[in-house]
């Protein structure tokens, strides 16, 4: 009995310990689900968000007008935004000092300012300045443009920089120019390595393209958001916001597969 | 062609790198001090001397990878550190290996040998192809040339750099330190393909720590430490019975 009381207590092993730590979190996350089952009020949930028979009614426009519109918006200021942020991280890098002024004062000017306050100048305050209005695809492209041309010319400058210089050098020595070393060799090479912020970027649009709706849209060309918003008010129901949440994912679901599928792709060659 | 009354053209023979008194500061730190150098046509000369002696420095300055503060470089007879100079056509006909290879990630082997063939000297694709593959054979990796530089050893890699530089049919082959990022046992390759450019009539300059291959195939050994070249000569001369108590130091070191 003396000898068992000089014994230290056993202790779990680390990897014992972990386990047990393991099943702990799955038990209380089970408890949990099981829990806000029980005290939801179904009958209402479905009632509210999931009336099929309002979910019908939002068809076939839901997809030929709001859906597409989004992708079109997305789209249009992500392609603009791309070849922007290229411009302005090139100027960033450049020897000569007012390239980088200028791209560093657009820069920091768009990543600052809410995307709202960008869609409301454009689309309101272009007209009353300059008695121009640009119309809805022109102010979404120039919108969504600039602020995620800010955002990406960063995110380009540190994939250019992150190219080893001995392949800017390598292509040098071959004899080619500045330019040439920049197109073939060093800036492909810095879009595989900026893939993943790039879809960050693009999703991110995706959701900012819903705030053109303070430039006032008509019916034909209501995206997601708007849509989703008008047919709530009208229905006095919730189910059309949950119609375009789930098309919200249809667009950015397939592409995070596609991205992947590019990066272990391009992960081959590497 | 502005030529500085340094050294009589007669002696001077028919040198194709020509550096005259080359200064090179980084910052406040002289790298090279006042450099006098030369390289005849199919002429083999390595470079050797202790890290930070400047003789990579003497190398990038060549083909303006770095950028001489003063001094001269004649290639061909055309003055490169003349403003005026066209650096980009010069480089196309100075072939260089990297001590890291430099291969483009993103394209084949094949491809690595083919861009600047199309891009630079604006040769057609089946021209092109056909310089590539038979560089690829020359330096033994005709199977590799679909494969992306990731999947080759480092051997394969700086073999395939070689190639490339190459294909683009160049007068002249600078080497910075080819071999000192490579496993031991993948030397032997490397320096192999070399010693048959030698004897192709290549001419070289190379940078290197392989004081066998220096002994073996050098015309010439130059000896630079502290950013002078303090000794040079035969092969034989600079690595057998070196004169400076510097370059016997550096010899006793690494043999």
């Amino acid at each position: 009995m003396t000898d068992a009381a000089v014994v230290p207590k056993k202790r779990m092993s680390p990897r014992k310990r972990a386990a047990l730590v393991r099943y702990i979190q799955y038990a209380i996350l089970v408890l949990l689900v099981v829990v806000l089952a029980l005290i939801a009020d179904w009958g209402e949930i479905r009632r509210a968000f999931l009336d099929i028979d309002i979910a019908s009614q939002l068809f076939p426009d839901v997809i030929l007008i709001a859906l597409k519109n989004t992708i079109v918006y997305t789209a249009c200021g992500f392609v603009f935004g791309l070849a922007l942020g290229l411009v302005l991280a090139l100027m960033r890098l450049s020897s000569v000092g007012p390239y980088r002024w200028i791209s560093t004062g657009i820069i920091e000017l768009f990543r600052g300012l809410p995307a709202l306050v960008v869609f409301l100048v454009l689309g309101l305050g272009l007209p009353i300045a300059f008695g121009v209005n640009l119309g809805n695809i022109p102010t979404v492209t120039l919108a969504l443009g600039l602020v995620g041309g800010a955002y990406m010319a960063e995110t380009i400058r540190a994939g250019i920089q992150a190219v080893p210089k001995g392949q800017y050098e390598a292509a040098r020595t071959l004899g080619m120019t500045h330019t040439r070393a920049m197109v073939t060799i060093v800036i492909p090479q810095a879009f595989r390595i900026i893939l993943p912020p790039l879809t960050n970027e693009l999703i991110l649009l995706t959701k900012d393209s819903s705030l053109i709706y303070v430039i006032g849209l008509s019916l034909d060309e209501y995206e997601l958001t708007a849509f989703g918003r008008e047919n709530m008010n009208a229905f006095a129901n919730l189910t059309p916001m949950v119609t375009i949440a789930l098309c919200y994912l249809l667009i950015t679901v397939p592409l995070s597969i596609v991205v992947r599928r590019m990066e272990a792709k391009s992960g081959k060659a590497r | 062609m502005t030529q500085t009354e340094t050294t009589p053209a007669a002696e001077r023979g028919a040198a194709v790198i020509d550096v005259q008194n080359l200064h090179k500061y980084f910052g406040d730190n002289e790298v090279l001090k006042g450099i006098d150098f030369h390289i005849a046509r199919g002429e083999v000369v390595c470079v050797i001397g202790p890290s930070g002696s400047g003789k990579s420095t003497l190398l990038r300055c060549v083909n303006l990878l770095e950028e001489p503060t003063s001094g001269t470089i004649l290639v061909d007879g055309e003055e490169i550190t003349d403003p005026d100079a066209d650096v980009d056509g010069l480089r196309a006909r100075i072939g260089m290996v990297f001590q890291q290879f430099n291969l483009f990630p993103h394209m084949t082997a094949l491809r690595n040998l083919t861009v600047a063939q199309e891009k630079v000297l604006k040769r057609g694709k089946a021209e092109s192809l056909e310089i590539a593959r038979t560089n690829l054979e020359k330096v033994g990796l005709s199977d590799k040339a679909d494969a992306y530089p990731a999947h080759l050893s480092g051997g394969q890699q700086q073999r395939v750099a070689i190639a490339r530089a190459l294909s683009m049919s160049p007068d002249m082959m600078l080497f910075d330190e080819p071999t000192s990022a490579l496993d031991p046992e993948l030397v032997g390759d490397v320096l192999a393909v070399m010693k048959d450019l030698a004897a192709e009539g290549m001419t070289m300059m190379v940078v290197t720590h392989e004081m066998s291959f220096a002994r073996e195939v050098a015309d010439k050994v130059v000896f630079m430490d502290g950013g002078v070249i303090v000794e040079e000569g035969l092969p034989a001369d600079v690595l057998g019975d070196p004169q400076h108590e510097r370059t016997k130091e550096f010899l006793a070191r690494v043999l």
